[in-house]
């Protein structure tokens, strides 16, 4: 939380301190207030007392709470602003530090947990700051000052408001540690009870193919019992907490009448009134300085939450980027479109074994270089070299004749063309999804981009679409289909006219027809361009000027297809579990 | 002085009002549904009453002890007369503990035995609703509804119905009381306050609006972050950072400045609420004190008004904050209530057809089907097929050409618009959904495992399933030597490990299949997720899993499917051709070009 605190700036830092006087201000009017009560209780209990001192009096008090409300106003809005800057300060560098995350370090914090980091969790950070300027800082001064108001004010009434916050302490305290660990436990509860509705859900075909509702209820009713049951618990208790409030603040205004009585009645005759006094301003300063400590508890209660949060944004912030930029912006011509492998292991930091083992290729300008091999074979890893996901643990990756980490990301990228095997669509128009990003030709015009939807096979869906090419795109494309989809994602790639492409499984998601003909009219279209392309499917690669085969990472045949076919036994096991005999025959 | 627990004292409980469609309506089915709970909560809404009522008493008795004491100020004080006055007092405190506490107990029992019940019967609902529901509706939204929901209803329910009583009994109640004391100081302290809570009323409606601002724009943030991060490789190879970063900016300044008003105008609302209570203080002291002046009243009177004005100004704060409490739990319930309104599957205890699964001899005929969710969109436009027992029938086809609907039918997730199937001639109309569910094995692309042990998943819910049984299957698959690997072998539990692969997923569903010995076999993409060279394993097992059954196999890919005795291709929810593959390559149609298609060469010449 102290290293979050340092995200304030020099105008925060003003602010607080601005406000810092005002809440002292405040404070002192709020204190200050009894006082006039009290001259007022003499003034009424005094004969003989004139009307014009009481209303003089009570002009004062009125002001007091003016003032204190104007400070209370004050205080509030430098809060607001100091809380709301910071929140907006930090959700900013949540974000510019996410957007150079590399794809493994996203996924060890996951999407979902990205997003609530960056909302939730900043909130609460925000909250404990906004909440911490306006309360945390007066409990502590209202407290001590109150006290030190009463201290000389009789020895009696000050025992009386002391037990009066011990058991307010002792029933909050003993919340704490009782109570307190359950929510966690909730939590807990509450995700799987989430968990086992989202498994009836997803799998509701097969429950239902089962006959295995009743199954499936017994473990929600199970579930379901355990989280009443400790809600119920923790309810229960804190029940306790409001009418254990009500009985103290009662409870010490009769306490201080009763034994101010006694006091009263044994007292001097000089000194009985001033006595009155005291215990009437005293019944008031006790409940201020009641409520001054339950404010001081809200500390323990807030700052475990926030301090949960501000570790969870730490762990973003203090993450240490692994894909640093390289600093050369210009490549020669002569080797444009080239792309080498040379020797390149991978190996995941935390893993025992390299992912990909000393691996080593060429690519030639306008070559097609096609990789495949069974799951977790390591292909999709291997091509995502090239564009620094990761970067080569061995060896090196040279683009253009430059080793990609040497080069500058923007200038790696404006020649790359990257279709992931996932379409990624954005809420926009088809315009805008297909200009996305930046080229270093700048945005693509109308006819480039129609151009490039109508090779990748979307032009007749897309002029179907209501206002064809303004059509909007939802979030995440779910108003297309999965093959429109990404058909829109390798016309975006066409757009950019890039050096090299790199399909990385995105084939798959076609169907054999759609395929075929975008793959045809891509090959007319993208000649100078060098090729890149994952793929499961044989007849997807068939024609490739190189095939790579991968098997657990090492490079197992390098060839045409009919040369694997006769050297490489993985790749005739591929093709032979694709093919039919006659076909593979026929090669 | 009812503080309750769960509200933080700086009253910033106050998030956005989500308003129901229709408040009463809502309200009304749930004072119905806690029908079981009415004696508890009635109980609970008397002792909160009375506990108020004691509360507004109090001030009164305390009154008594200070005209008690000023009376004897200046000569000697009648303390057996304050000792008896305190010990009702105490007596009053006590009581008013007790029955604020009891009332408490009692609603959290209510609240959640009600939780509870409501989340059991949306639970149960959820299998009692046609499949076509949920292709409408996404997971999260129902998810939402077992959990937020409830929970925002039991909390809610629980903090406003208590607080709503006793702050009306109070507010009430500390009315009487002062216009019994006095009526010049009532009207002095209901006036001042009245004034303050008007400027309140503003606040509150201007915060409101923009917590609302703020809540929305925390979700476009939401959206705006999930997008660019599940495709954070495409904007960075798109060099596209400037282009989001913008629109980041522009959110978050938003944010930014909803967020800081609307926490400034929330946090005037306890010192506005501190200076109502102050300055109906001055009021009534000033004009107290003119009247004590006056000797219109005694001194103690003052001192109760000093009360009262805090009773009086509490319980209309808390009024409005449970009435918008009360909105949030009608909104809740609302969208509850609607998934338990959801039209269910029919009843269908009444048939008496049943086909026991030794007996099927496993044939299946489709009659002229039709099926679509309007009658003006046909999926299935006229379906006839005929598998007989033991035949491996294919159905293959484009995205969207309605396999899987297929499927559906057969299953009886969906009910046919026009047309039969017949199971052993039987028309699956007169046979209840359990029954039919009974004869078929079904293992789908998505391989659905749950949190349980290895041993749990395969035997699912059949019964006198042995030990050996499982072990024997898994053997057939090919998956016994992997489980054995595991650390606890077949009681490992699937979750905490989530290092299956897709292909053993496959096959563990696989095994699933084989353990329910059913007469029919549903393969419905069952391979397409699994690599081409897993495929093989996964094949041999469904092979083994075909073998005596009457089995129907949707396929993306063509080769898993060329042995089957009868292969339909789909199109448009029409059959377009059948026959055998080698009968489908001759015709040179649309099949013979699907499956072309996966050989062909994209090289410019052909």
């Amino acid at each position: 939380m102290l290293k979050m605190i340092k995200n304030l700036n020099k105008k925060d830092y003003s602010l607080i301190l601005f406000s810092f006087i005002f809440i002292i201000a405040q404070v002192w009017l709020d204190l200050k207030l009894p006082d006039f009560m009290a001259e007022i209780t003499k003034l009424v209990q005094t004969p003989g007392s004139q009307m014009r001192d009481i209303l003089i009096q009570g002009s004062y008090m009125l002001a007091c709470a003016l003032g204190s409300l104007f400070s209370a106003f004050v205080v509030g809005y430098c809060a607001a602003h100091v809380g709301s800057s910071f929140g907006k300060t930090l959700r900013k560098k949540i974000f510019d530090k996410t957007l150079d995350f590399n794809m493994e370090e996203i996924k060890k914090f996951s999407t979902s947990s990205l997003i609530t980091r960056n909302t939730n969790d900043v909130t609460q950070v925000q909250t404990f700051i906004i909440m911490g300027m306006q309360v945390l800082i007066k409990a502590p001064i209202m407290a001590v000052w109150a006290i030190s108001k009463i201290a000389n004010k009789g020895f009696e009434f000050s025992i009386i408001t002391a037990i009066g916050v011990s058991v307010v302490l002792f029933t909050i305290f003993s919340l704490i540690i009782f109570v307190f660990p359950k929510f966690k436990r909730i939590q807990i509860l509450t995700d799987n009870l989430n968990r086992i509705t989202r498994e009836n859900l997803n799998g509701i075909r097969v429950i239902r193919a089962f006959n295995a509702e009743d199954f499936q209820t017994g473990r929600f009713e199970k579930a379901n019992l355990e989280l009443t049951n400790t809600h119920l618990f923790i309810q229960k208790s804190m029940s306790i907490m409001g009418p254990m409030m009500t009985l103290v603040m009662t409870g010490i205004s009769l306490a201080i009448y009763w034994v101010g009585a006694y006091l009263i009645n044994g007292a001097d005759m000089m000194e009985k009134l001033e006595l009155f006094g005291n215990m009437v301003v005293f019944s008031s300063y006790a409940i201020q300085v009641i409520m001054s400590f339950m404010m001081l508890v809200l500390i323990f209660v807030i700052y475990p939450r926030a301090s949960v949060s501000a570790k969870r944004i730490n762990e973003i912030l203090d993450t240490d980027i692994q894909i640093k930029d390289g600093e050369t912006k210009q490549t020669s011509k002569d080797l444009e479109g080239v792309v080498e492998f040379k020797n390149v292991s991978f190996q995941y930091p935390d893993a025992e074994e390299p992912i990909i083992h000393n691996i080593s290729f060429k690519a030639n300008k306008g070559e097609t270089v096609a990789f495949i091999g069974s799951t977790g074979s390591g292909k999709s890893t291997l091509i995502n070299l090239i564009p620094r996901f990761y970067d080569a643990t061995e060896g090196e990756v040279l683009v253009d004749g430059i080793n990609v980490k040497d080069m500058t990301l923007e200038a790696l990228y404006n020649k790359i063309g990257y279709i992931p095997q996932k379409a990624v669509m954005f809420k926009g128009t088809v315009n805008n999804n297909i200009s996305f990003g930046t080229t270093s030709n700048g945005k693509p015009n109308h006819a480039t981009i129609k151009k490039a939807i109508e090779i990748a096979q979307g032009k007749e869906f897309v002029e179907k679409m209501s206002k064809k090419y303004n059509s909007e795109i939802s979030q995440g494309g779910t108003n297309i289909s999965g093959g429109q989809k990404q058909r829109l994602s390798i016309a975006r790639a066409i757009a950019r006219n890039p050096e090299i492409y790199i399909f990385d499984d995105t084939f798959s998601a076609l169907d054999y027809k759609t395929d075929f003909e975008l793959r045809k009219a891509l090959k007319q279209h993208t000649n100078n361009s060098t090729i890149f392309i994952v793929a499961q499917r044989i007849g997807t690669i068939k024609e490739s000027d190189k095939i790579v085969v991968l098997d657990e990472g090492k490079c197992v045949g390098i060839g045409t297809h009919s040369e694997l076919l006769n050297t490489c036994e993985v790749y005739r096991q591929i093709a032979s579990s694709q093919l039919s005999k006659e076909e593979l025959a026929n090669e | 002085m009812n503080n309750r627990p769960g509200r933080g004292p700086m009253g910033r409980g106050m998030g956005p009002i989500e308003k129901p469609k229709n408040f009463g309506a809502s309200i009304k089915k749930l004072i119905k549904y806690n029908r079981p709970f009415y004696v508890t909560i009635i109980i609970a809404l008397i002792l909160s009453m009375f506990s108020s009522i004691l509360a507004i008493i109090g001030p009164d008795k305390l009154k008594d002890i200070t005209n008690i004491i000023s009376e004897g100020l200046m000569t000697t004080i009648d303390l057996n007369r304050i000792r008896g006055v305190a010990l009702i007092l105490i007596g009053f405190y006590v009581f008013s503990f007790i029955f604020n506490y009891t009332q408490s107990v009692l609603m959290a029992i209510v609240t959640n035995k009600f939780a509870k019940k409501m989340r059991a019967e949306i639970s149960a609902k959820i299998n009692k609703i046609p499949l076509s529901y949920f292709d409408k509706t996404t997971v999260g939204d129902i998810l939402s509804r077992v959990t937020n929901d409830i929970d925002t209803i039991s909390q809610t329910m629980n903090q406003s119905l208590g607080t709503l009583a006793s702050s009306a009994t109070m507010f009430i109640g500390s009315i009487f009381m002062m216009f019994k004391t006095n009526w010049i100081m009532a009207m002095t302290a209901i006036l001042s306050s009245f004034i303050g809570f008007m400027f309140m009323g503003l606040i509150l409606k201007r915060s409101q609006k923009y917590f609302g601002a703020v809540q929305s724009g925390l979700g476009n943030l939401n959206g705006h972050i999930e997008e660019v991060f599940s495709g954070l490789n495409v904007v960075k190879v798109y060099n596209a950072k400037n282009e989001v970063n913008m629109e980041f900016d522009e959110i978050n300044n938003k944010l930014f400045s909803d967020n800081k008003k609307s926490q400034f105008y929330s946090g005037l609302m306890m010192p506005l609420m501190g200076f109502v209570g102050n300055f109906g203080y001055v009021a009534v002291c000033i004009v107290g004190a003119t009247l004590a002046l006056n000797n219109h009243i005694s001194f103690g009177v003052i001192v109760a008004f000093m009360i009262y004005v805090r009773l009086f100004t509490q319980p209309l704060n808390q009024i409005a904050q449970s009435m918008n409490q009360l909105q949030s739990t009608a909104a809740a319930s609302e969208r509850a209530f609607e998934f338990l309104e959801v039209e269910e599957m029919a009843d269908e205890s009444h048939k008496k057809n049943y086909l026991k699964r030794t007996d099927v001899k496993g044939i299946i005929e489709f009659k002229n089907v039709k099926f679509g969710y309007d009658d003006d969109k046909l999926i299935i436009k006229n379906f006839s097929a005929k598998a007989k027992s033991g035949q491996k029938i294919a159905i293959v086809g484009p995205t969207g050409a309605g396999k899987t609907t297929i499927v559906n039918l057969l299953m009886k997730f969906y009910d046919v618009n026009e047309g039969n199937i017949l199971i052993d001639k039987v028309p699956i109309k007169e046979l209840s959904r359990e029954n039919i569910h009974n004869l078929f094995v079904m293992v789908l692309q998505d391989t659905w495992l749950f949190e349980g042990t290895i041993a749990e998943n395969i035997r699912y819910n059949q019964k006198n399933v042995s030990d050996e049984r499982i072990e024997e299957v898994c053997k057939v698959v090919g998956l016994h030597h992997f489980i054995q690997t595991l650390p606890n072998g077949y009681n490992t539990v699937l979750g905490d490990m989530e290092s299956l692969s897709s292909g053993q997923k496959q096959l563990l569903t696989i095994a699933r299949g084989m353990i329910k010995d059913s007469p029919f076999l549903i393969l419905d993409e069952a391979t397409s997720s699994v690599d081409t060279r897993t495929e093989l394993l996964v094949q041999e097992a469904m092979d083994k899993l075909t073998k005596g059954r009457t089995s129907f196999i949707i396929a993306h890919r063509l080769s898993t499917i060329k042995n089957a005795n009868l292969i339909l291709v789909l199109n448009e929810g029409n059959i377009v051709e059948q026959g055998t593959h080698e009968e489908l390559l001759e015709q040179n149609g649309f099949y013979a070009e699907l499956y072309n298609s996966q050989f062909q060469n994209a090289d410019v010449e052909c």
